[in-house]
């Protein structure tokens, strides 16, 4: 599959997504911020960073830049979309996920190798996992705070929109543990830990993080353009 | 300032009005130094040339009490074991050469003063400096280290200093996509009100991508891009860097620069983007002393010329008078000269990164360096006059008077544990002092994975980073010093410094090609110091001349002091390697059970300037470790030989240094919780607490396959390396037999809690917990 990774200015981990991309399989596309174009890509990933500086609110500038608009429209017609960290920031603000990502509980940034649980195998971006597989990956974060209100986080429990959920510790405050969610399509995933850090043994926390990017084979021939 | 717009101190104005009164002395300059401005000129300077000359001819631009001593670096021949070196000390930043087409560049430097008066922006532009003086050569930054030092971990001004420095470190290396693969936590009395930020970083270049600091083909235009420049860091170098604090002085928070990071990642992709097109013919960072020390640097470096219209500088703040824009330190700023046929396609390259560029001025064949404000001259001078020709001080230097008797009262003779159970206890108590314990409180702020190419990090001896992902050729970088030993003997301590920087990029396969250093020392005015410093300089230049491996530039940091208490000499020496497959480097922690646990080197009973000696006694005294770099070379040698790259015998290997023996089985245990067994009857003739806490030079800890033995031990005669079979690794136990049990668990707990308890912990596992 054609997988595009979207640069924005302040984008730090778009060369480890594109790297993942092609270690899961797939060819990686370029995209750029300032584009109202998808490239004709099959799937789509929102990097890790500090688009805009972070400056603001995380994700909220953008989340108006033009490839957004197409990402949105794309989503919005079942295409597979990742954010990854500050990729999960913009699709909160971008409303394709519920809830918002706030400062550390502990006001500091963390980077560490982060348990985890895979609460749902059904998405797009997990469907390579067993449910509630226990996976170690790399997380890296200021403002990774899982917050949304008490009835949308019933629902997502309500509905397996949780995909993933931190163990042992809880970096961030995140409610419920919260590491991930999805939308009800199952397309379009938020995670906050780096699963593009975890794809080779030499570098970063070992190989659990590869499932996100193989999963999308499942999706082979659909089309979302 | 010394002027207003109302009132402009023109060339002409300046040569009608000789005897003006001028605010030189403010300005840090001596009496001596302003007659010689005088004598250059042939009239008084205007003001906006006193300031360029004052920022410039500053201590820390200038190094006009340090270059004496620095010269004899050159006397080193330039090349490393891989090669002639491209660029050497002058440059932003020495380039070596590593095989495969490819080149690194690296340096260190410190940001010291800034970051006592405000922790989090001296720390972060301290990272930012460094950064874009890697960028300059032409290189893609790849990682960052620092070696920090502090005052006594529980004084009221650490809590205080410490975490500002290190959220300033990460949050402007984070943010920039820069892992953080290493680097230093070290705390002393002596750093108490004078705590030390050294920043390094490292670059990867294609040979052909290279880019020098100089401006020339007379037409060429000058082009000024990044951030606006702004009141921030206005005589920062003259004012911070070069005065020692003073307690009743005025307060200096105004001279420290602010950064903006996302500002500077935007500088990085658009500058590798402007020389991935070729559109530049010279560039230069714009760090201390700001517009002064880009133009006058890049003018005097090239064809001899350059106006500027200085009016044309973006500003953040209209008011800004030339002088102070002359002087400004404002952040995230790049100089490049571009030949006019490629300025529209730089411009544009600048617009697509929403990078402000603006062409100020353009390469001439005048032989001076002229800018103009608004149409009128302000400044005229011979570029080479403010930025090379600054003064040189022959400081008096001489042994301090107190040298031998601190040399004399050796830590040997200090009471000892006696006893298991007493060994056990100053185990437990040294692994946890702050110098040894578990430094992850500060380095899991940092970013160590970004890029993806994190080969080793923090708490390996070494960093190491992957450069090509299709031959896996990759390079080490390590940073030490140890400053109790540089002050028992500066000359030997330097020589310590090397080797132990040297030995740790060895002990994860790399083979060390050469080096670069920041000189932290206190007020050179200080004849006790100026021996110092005198001395560390010698040890260091003898010491790579022994070793084979060039000074590829570095950083001095003086008058490093508050009042009449200079720091412990630290002279940081960090060492870059090259490693041909970074798939089979040496991992730093015991793998697994069953392994030979083997000790490679000589152990003395060399105690003074220990850890032993500071934690358990508070001693400074005596002399250092004895340094024999033929061994050390021999040492790294057979780590190399031994390594998965050559013969495969190494599961892994772990420096021998602060805390000696002791502190490495600990941590290499404590990597993967795996214990170990050893027998020290062979090690110092039998005496326990020597081998485990005696800190001679020269030693790794290392472990091989049970089968594996007898071809390390031929392999370590070949190379005349002494070695020790200690036992084997297993167990969930530290076990020194016939002396001690300690299990890992209890050692980690006592390793783990101490940075977290004491800054109370925003990030301990217990507080979220």
């Amino acid at each position: 599959m054609r997988v595009g990774v979207v640069t924005f200015p302040g984008s730090l981990d778009d060369v480890d997504a594109q790297r993942a991309v092609r270690i899961g399989g797939h060819e990686a596309v370029a995209l750029w911020h300032g584009d109202h174009d998808l490239r004709g890509v099959d799937a789509v990933v929102l990097p890790g960073g500090f688009s805009y500086g972070d400056y603001l609110r995380c994700g909220a500038i953008s989340r108006f830049s033009p490839v957004m608009t197409e990402v949105i429209a794309a989503a919005e017609r079942g295409m597979p979309v990742l954010g990854i960290c500050n990729g999960f920031q913009i699709l909160c603000e971008s409303h394709l996920l519920p809830g918002a990502l706030i400062r550390n509980d502990h006001r500091t940034f963390v980077c560490r190798d982060q348990r985890l649980r895979v609460e749902n195998a059904s998405t797009a971006w997990t469907s390579a996992y067993d449910e509630g597989a226990e996976i170690t990956i790399a997380l890296k974060n200021g403002e990774g705070g899982y917050v949304a209100d008490a009835a949308t986080l019933d629902r997502l429990e309500g509905e397996g929109l949780v995909v993933a959920r931190y163990l042992e510790h809880n970096p961030n405050g995140s409610m419920r543990d919260i590491a991930g969610v999805t939308n009800e399509r199952g397309n379009v995933v938020g995670l906050m830990p780096h699963p593009e850090h975890s794809v080779e043994a030499l570098t970063g926390t070992g190989t659990d993080g590869l499932g996100f990017f193989t999963s999308l084979a499942a999706l082979a021939g659909a089309t979302f353009a | 300032m010394p002027e207003t717009h109302s009132s402009l101190d023109t060339v002409a104005v300046a040569s009608g009005d000789p005897s003006r009164e001028q605010p030189w002395s403010d300005l840090g300059l001596k009496a001596d130094e302003y007659a010689r401005i005088r004598e250059i000129l042939g009239r008084r300077p205007t003001s906006s040339e006193l300031a360029m000359y004052s920022v410039m001819w500053s201590e820390h631009c200038s190094y006009k009490s340090s270059k004496v001593h620095l010269k004899q670096f050159s006397e080193i021949p330039q090349e490393t074991p891989v090669g002639a070196m491209l660029a050497g000390i002058g440059e932003n930043a020495g380039v070596i050469d590593i095989g495969q087409g490819y080149a690194v560049t690296f340096k260190v430097e410190s940001h010291n003063h800034p970051s006592y008066v405000e922790p989090y922006q001296g720390a972060a532009t301290g990272v930012g400096g460094i950064v874009r003086d890697i960028l300059a050569m032409g290189a893609r930054p790849v990682a960052v280290m620092d070696p920090l030092r502090f005052g006594p971990l529980d004084a009221p001004d650490t809590q205080r200093v410490l975490p500002g420095i290190v959220a300033g470190v990460g949050g402007y290396g984070n943010c920039l996509g820069l892992p953080n693969i290493g680097g230093e936590v070290v705390f002393d009395e002596s750093y108490l009100g004078n705590p030390l930020v050294n920043a390094l970083s490292v670059g990867v270049l294609r040979h052909e991508d290279l880019h020098l600091a100089k401006a020339s083909g007379v037409g060429n235009q000058v082009i000024l891009y990044g951030a606006r420049t702004g009141g921030d860091g206005i005589g920062g170098v003259s004012v911070l860097a070069s005065e020692t604090f003073d307690a009743d002085g005025p307060a200096k928070r105004p001279s420290v620069q602010v950064g903006d990071p996302f500002m500077e990642k935007l500088l990085i992709e658009c500058t590798l983007e402007i020389f991935a097109a070729g559109l530049v013919a010279g560039i230069q960072d714009l760090g201390g002393a700001g517009l002064s020390c880009a133009t006058s640097e890049l003018a005097s470096a090239g064809d001899g010329g350059m106006h500027v219209e200085l009016d044309r500088v973006p500003l953040r703040d209209s008011t800004l008078a030339p002088e102070e824009i002359l002087m400004s330190e404002s952040q995230e700023r790049m100089m490049a000269v571009v030949e006019p046929d490629d300025v529209a396609a730089f411009l544009a390259v600048c617009a697509k990164w929403d990078v402000e560029a603006v062409v100020v001025g353009e390469v001439t064949d005048t032989g001076r360096l002229q800018i103009d404000w608004h149409g009128q001259r302000v400044v005229d001078v011979p570029p080479r006059s403010v930025a090379h020709d600054g003064p040189t001080y022959q400081r008096p230097y001489a042994r301090p008077a107190w040298q031998d008797a601190l040399q004399a009262d050796g830590a040997e003779s200090l009471p000892r544990p006696s006893g298991g159970a007493e060994l056990h206890d100053t185990l437990l108590r040294l692994v946890a002092s702050p110098n040894l314990c578990d430094k992850s409180w500060v380095t899991d702020q940092y970013d160590r994975y970004v890029r993806g190419n994190t080969v080793l990090a923090q708490p390996s001896d070494s960093g190491m980073i992957r450069v090509d992902e299709s031959t896996n050729l990759g390079v080490a970088v390590s940073t030490d010093c140890n400053g109790r030993f540089a002050k028992l003997d500066p000359y030997t301590g330097a020589r310590l410094a090397l080797a132990e920087s040297y030995r740790n990029v060895a002990t994860g396969g790399a083979v060390p090609l050469a080096i670069s250093d920041c000189l932290n020392f206190g007020s050179p005015e200080d004849p006790d110091v100026m021996w110092q410093f005198a001395e560390a300089c010698r040890g260091l230049k003898d010491g790579c001349l022994e070793l084979g491996i060039p000074v590829t530039g570095g950083n001095v940091s003086l008058y490093n002091q508050t009042g009449e208490t200079a720091i412990l000499p630290t002279p940081v020496v960090a060492v870059l390697g090259v490693v041909e497959d970074v798939t089979a480097r040496t991992p730093s922690g015991f793998a697994g059970a069953g392994e030979r646990i083997v000790l490679l080197g000589e152990t003395r009973e060399e105690l003074s300037g220990s850890e032993w000696a500071h934690v358990v006694h508070g001693h400074l005294g005596g002399l250092p470790p004895r340094v024999d770099l033929a061994a050390e070379k021999a040492l790294a040698e057979l780590l190399h030989e031994a390594s998965g790259q050559r013969a495969g015998l190494l599961t892994s290997a772990h420096d021998l240094s602060d805390g000696g023996l002791a502190q490495a089985l600990v941590e290499a245990g404590l990597r993967h919780m795996v214990g170990a067994r050893v027998d020290l009857a062979g090690v110092a003739g039998g005496d326990a607490f020597v081998a485990l806490f005696a800190e001679s030079a020269g030693r790794a800890l290392v472990t091989v396959a049970e089968g594996d033995l007898e071809r390390l031990g031929a392999l370590a005669e070949r190379h005349g390396v002494t070695l020790t079979d200690l036992g084997t690794t297993g167990g969930d136990t530290l076990v020194v037999e016939g002396h001690l049990e300690a299990p890992l668990l209890e050692l980690r707990s006592a390793w783990m809690a101490t940075l977290p308890a004491a800054m109370a912990g925003p990030v301990t596992e217990a507080s979220l917990a």
